[in-house]
Formats: structure tokens, sequence, C-alpha cells
């Protein structure tokens, strides 16, 4: 039925097949519209927040994204700044898989602010000593040029291509590519950062607060670096997963080796920094708060006690490193696929504790800690840009060469 | 000492709370939400969706009878000056909207009701919990909307309030004397929690005016802010004989003493805005 639009040389199953896959995600979209359109026409109480718990799952949910979606801007800093020629073969789902993670951060922050119509404030009465104002400025260009780049791949559609014009743009904009790549590069390290900054900021939550140069306090670089690290391992995880959806290789094993390496090294090197920092925050910076460290975990229920330090740093930090930087580990496809997983999951549960703890603990001594659980229309919100993403994927693998070593790896046999 | 003519001096208002003439009584936020038209719901139980731009908190020195001692705590906005006092409060240096200043004229922390985008970044900056998310659009009862304050706008549903130290009162005072071509008098210009407290546990004015009876207050031995060693800042002091509660103003290791009095701890280190 749609065999016109589908690549040529590949092979696709069956149109039925597919839009019956597709009911599942469909019917989460439909219910995450529908959750959307309570939060708009009816306010944020349909939500669980409340004034304690003012930033809640839907921030951790865009921190989370934001930071998954690293992976586009950072494997477009290799493939294209630094000239790693093997990541050609995967920076097209490294930029699908952006695209969908910076679109989900939109619509969730446009679900998440109390007067969405008045969401433009933040560009036209824009304060600049807010990270948030840095964040939206940096976001907004950052998505753009993403679907700069997410362009040229929709143009190679089989009919598209076949307008002279489009097949000319598509090709000039892969020629000026490089341009676009460094310029995503230089904002998201802005806005991965002003992200760190959004609670690094908080002199007043000293859970939060943290010390640093000039006005970054040092999640500002932690963010970024983490993303960096974590980001590819999102994208190596998604094209994994594409992979056993649809039963076939889509991208050499050299090429998750090179970019599971960088990422154990930069991972390796973030985890060295976040273990430093926290320590320094922990012996010089929380005492002078008048908190102890283990006050943080101990006095807290068990949503944040220590395990979650434990989890983040340990577990899902230092053993994915040990097995990312030795070769022959990452080259056991049971331990690289445990070690990203890892990594994406370490990378999740830090926005999650930067976002959730400096809201949960009390700071006046009179307070108590607040246990917060999302109500079905923030879940709901929360799945349908995943939802979301999960069909634009699976239409752009179906319609466009995401992937340009699938004909080789997967030989159509002419009948 | 501030030596410019008091006309045009910049005034730094704020309040001081004697916590041992406190009684808890309350009337200070009904004062405060008739004064400023802070919403009613049917049901307020839940304290963490109902605004209270005062709230009074009761604390206990946690002995046992009969040795137990209880404090009531009034937590207005602290209308913080920030680190090194230049404005830069936890949350008007993060609202990205520019819905919340700081008036360097009054050192009052303003909140833009009709610029506030409802991102509660400033909510998430507040180690006070003075500010307040209107979570539903405000409903009156019949006939109370003819009695609502004309000097305050009501707020929409998502945006952000807080205290203003009735910064209406203050408007209204000062056309009054610049008409007259005077300085506002000091009790010209008193918040409505001030007037309603029984006990005059609460005194408002200039810090910076040693003609107005917070100037003395805030050096009185007793005296002690709210979180202090975060650096805030805050226009709200607190005075209290007993040391149990001067200790619960703020955070200690437990090797530590409580702080000898405001601006006893320095600031140490940067970072951060």
């Amino acid at each position: 039925m749609d065999s016109a639009l589908i690549p040529e040389g590949v092979e696709r199953c069956s149109f039925k097949r597919f839009t019956l896959g597709m009911i599942i995600p469909a019917a989460l979209v439909i219910w995450g519209l529908y959750a959307a359109y309570l939060c708009w026409f009816k306010g944020l109480n349909q939500t669980n927040m409340n004034d304690s718990y003012g930033f809640a799952l839907w921030i951790w949910a865009d921190l989370a994204v934001i930071a998954v979606g690293g992976g586009a801007f950072f494997t477009g800093f290799l493939r294209y700044v630094v000239g790693k020629d093997e990541l050609k073969n995967i920076i097209n789902f490294a930029v699908l898989v952006g695209f969908c993670c910076y679109c989900s951060a939109m619509l969730i922050l446009a679900i998440d602010i109390g007067q969405p119509l008045r969401g433009w404030f933040i560009f036209w009465h824009a304060n600049v000593h807010s990270m948030l104002t840095e964040v939206a400025f940096c976001l907004s260009l950052y998505l753009t040029v993403l679907a700069i780049e997410y362009l040229p791949l929709l143009l190679e559609n089989r009919k598209l291509d076949q307008v002279p014009f489009f097949h000319n743009l598509g090709h000039n904009m892969h020629e000026v590519m490089a341009v676009f790549a460094a310029t995503g590069a230089f904002l998201s390290c802005f806005h991965q950062g002003s992200l760190g900054g959004v609670t690094g900021v908080l002199y007043g939550r000293p859970f939060g607060m943290r010390e640093g140069i000039f006005i970054w306090p040092w999640t500002f670089f932690l963010y970024t670096w983490s993303a960096a690290a974590c980001g590819p391992c999102f994208t190596m995880l998604s094209c994994k997963i594409t992979e056993m959806i649809t039963g076939k290789k889509l991208v050499k094993d050299n090429v998750y080796n090179l970019l599971a390496k960088i990422s154990g090294w930069m991972l390796g090197t973030y985890i060295v920094a976040k273990i430093a920092d926290t320590l320094w925050w922990a012996i010089v910076t929380v005492p002078t708060t008048g908190f102890t460290f283990m006050e943080f975990y101990n006095n807290s229920n068990n949503f944040h006690g220590l395990w979650i330090l434990i989890l983040e740093i340990g577990v899902c930090g230092l053993l994915p490193v040990a097995i990312l930087v030795r070769k022959k580990w990452r080259e056991n496809s049971s331990l690289f696929f445990t070690a990203i997983l890892l990594a994406v999951i370490g990378v999740c549960v830090n926005r999650w504790v930067m976002v959730m703890q400096p809201m949960a603990m009390p700071v006046m001594t009179f307070d108590q800690w607040v246990l917060y659980l999302p109500s079905w229309q923030e879940w709901a919100t929360t799945i349908l840009p995943v939802a979301g993403g999960i069909i634009i994927i699976a239409l752009s693998y179906r319609y466009l060469p995401v992937f340009p070593q699938e004909r080789e790896l997967n030989p159509v046999e002419k009948s | 000492m501030n030596t410019e003519p008091k006309e045009t001096r910049a005034k730094k208002f704020g309040m001081v709370i004697d916590l041992d003439k406190c009684t808890g009584c309350g009337s200070c936020m009904v004062a405060c939400s008739s004064e400023n038209n802070v919403p009613v719901r049917k049901d307020e139980s839940d304290k963490l969706l109902s605004a209270t731009w005062i709230r009074v908190y009761r604390i206990t020195n946690g002995k046992e009878f009969p040795d137990t001692e209880i404090c009531y705590f009034p937590r207005p906005c602290m209308h913080c000056g920030g680190k090194n006092d230049d404005g830069h409060s936890p949350c008007v240096s993060v609202c990205p909207a520019t819905a919340t200043d700081y008036d360097h004229s009054t050192g009052i922390v303003s909140q833009i009701y009709t610029r506030c985008f409802g991102c509660r970044y400033c909510m998430a900056a507040c180690p006070y919990h003075a500010r307040y998310f209107n979570w539903w659009d405000p409903i009156w009862p019949a006939k109370i909307e003819e009695s609502l304050s004309p000097d305050v706008s009501p707020r929409m549903r998502g945006v952000v309030e807080k205290c203003s130290f009735c910064f209406h009162r203050y408007q209204k005072a000062k056309d009054k004397a610049y008409i007259e071509e005077r300085d506002v008098e000091e009790m010209e210009y008193q918040t409505a929690c001030t007037q309603a407290c029984p006990s005059g546990a609460i005194t408002f004015g200039d810090l910076d005016n040693p003609d107005h009876a917070v100037y003395t207050l805030k050096q009185d031995k007793r005296a002690f802010r709210l979180l202090e060693r975060l650096h805030t800042n805050p226009k709200v002091y607190y005075l209290s004989a007993r040391s149990w509660v001067k200790r619960a103003g703020d955070n200690y290791v437990s090797s530590e003493e409580p702080t000898k009095g405001p601006g006893a701890y320095k600031l140490e280190g940067h970072g951060g805005h």
C-alpha cells in the first residue's frame, strides 16, 4: 500500500502490521492529549504538585529528556567537528532521537506552566540573571537547529526526492551540516549547563546549591558533561531497541564500539568530577548552611535515602564506566547493553535527585519532609511525548533512509 | 547610617516580630487575607495548597510535659535583600520573566501577577515557603466580591503570589505625602498584620531610619533572622529571649552554638547568582 514511499533496497513489514504496531503508542498519545487538555483548560490543580513541590515530575522529565537527547549534539560534534567519520552511520538516528527528545521537552514545558498563553513572556520580559531564561533561548534555538538537521533526512524520502527542488535543497543542506552541528554543540553546552544551573543557583536550598566559578555553579558543567557522556548511550540504546523490534542489524559494531568507548571515557571523567563535587559539597559547602551531609538522607523517607546516591554514582556510574572503557567487555553484547542502559538510568536518576530532593527536604527547622506522588494526568502527559517519539521514530525508520548501513547489513534477495 | 535627606533616601522596609509576645491568635493571617483579597477555598485543610501570605507556625521545644514550651512563629515573605544585600533575592534572581522584582527604593520584593506565567521557579528558590501558587481560579462566596479590597488586584489561576508588605498602603501614603511635600511618616504606612496584632508583637517600619522603632528593635540582643546563614538577608527580624526559639531560627551542626545576632555569619566564597 505504501511501498512507493519506502526507501529502495530495504525491506519493511506490511502496512497492516505497522499500523497494528502503532495502536498502543497512538492510544497513549490520545490519553496524554486528553490529560494535557485537562491541565490546559482546568489548570494545574489536575496535578498532585503543591506549594512545596512547585517543580515535580514534569521538570524532571524535561531535564531527563534533554540530557538523554544530548546524543544529538555530542555525536554531531564528534562527526562534523572532531571528524570521526564512522559516526556518519549513526548521526541520522542521533539527530532523530534528539529531535524527539527536544520536542518532548518543549511540549512538557508548555503543559507545565500555569499560564501557557503567556509562555512568550520568557523571551519578551527576559531576566538575564535567570538560568531558565538562558534555557528557554538556547533550547528554542537548538530545537530549530535539530529541525534543520532532520530536514535533509526527511527530504531523502523516495517521493520527496523526486522533486528537483527538494533533492537539491537536501543535497545542499548536507554540505553545510557541519555549521549546524557546531552551532548545535555551542547552544547545547549552554542550555545543558543552564539546566544544571537551575538548581545550582538556589542558594536558599542547601541540597541543590553548589559553589562554582563566576556566575556558573559546578552543576552547570556537570550537566553538560553528563549529557555529552550519557546522550550517546541513549542514542545507542534506542538504536539497539530499534534493531530488536525490526529484527535487523542496522549499525555496524565498529560504530557502536567507537561511540561506546568515547562515552565510557566521558562518563568516567564525569563520575570523577561528580564524586569530587559531592565530596566538596558534603565536606565544605553543606556545613556552612548548618546541615550535615547525612541529614539530607537520614532524615528522609525511603524515597530520598542514601541508596539513591549509591545507585547514581556506583551502580549507574562506575559500573558502566568499567564496562565501556574496557574493549573486551564492551564488545560483549550483553555487557554492552547493560552498560548503556545503566548510564541512561544514571543520568535520569541524577536529574531526579536534583529536582525532587531540594523540593522535598525541609530547610526551616520546623518544616517537614514532603512526599509527592504524581497524578495520572502528570503520568499521561509525561508518557505522551515518549509515545509520540516512538511514532516519529517508527515513521522515520519506515519511510526514510535513517541507517546508511542497513542495505549492506541486510541485503534483499531479489525474487 | 544613611545620611541622605529623608525625603529622597531609599527606604528599607522591614518587620520585627516579637515571638515572646505572639499568642498565635492568627489575627495577622486573617487581616492579611482580607486586606489582600487572598482567596479561600471550601476545603482549606491541605496547607500545601492554600495561600496564607503570612503563616503562623506552631513550634515546640520538643520536651515532655511539664517542660513543654510552645512558640508561635509568624512567617510573612522575608523580602530578602540577597547576598550582600544587592537585591538578588533567591526568588528575584531566578524569575525568567522579571515577574518578581526587587525595589531598591523600598527594599520590597514585588510580584507582578499579570506578568507571571506560572513556572514556579521562584517557589523552588524560596526556603521559607513564602510563595503560593494559584492552583485554582479564586471563587468568592456570594456578596463577598463586593467587599473585596479595591486596592489589590485578585490573582488569576496559574500565577504565584506572596506578601507584598501591603505595598498598596505605601503607595497611598506616598501619594498623600507627595502632595503635602513631606516624607511618609512611620505610622502612615503600616501593614495590615501589624495593625491587627492584638498583642503588638509585630512592628513595621524603615530598618534604616533611626526614628523608626524597627531600627532599634533589630539591634536588640534577642534579635535573629530566619535561616541567617543561607545569606538570603531577610528583612524580617524575630525577637525571643528563649534560646531554643533562637536556635529554631536556623540550622546548626551539633557542635555549633546559635548565632550571636543578625549578620554573625560572614559571607564567604563566590558562585551562583
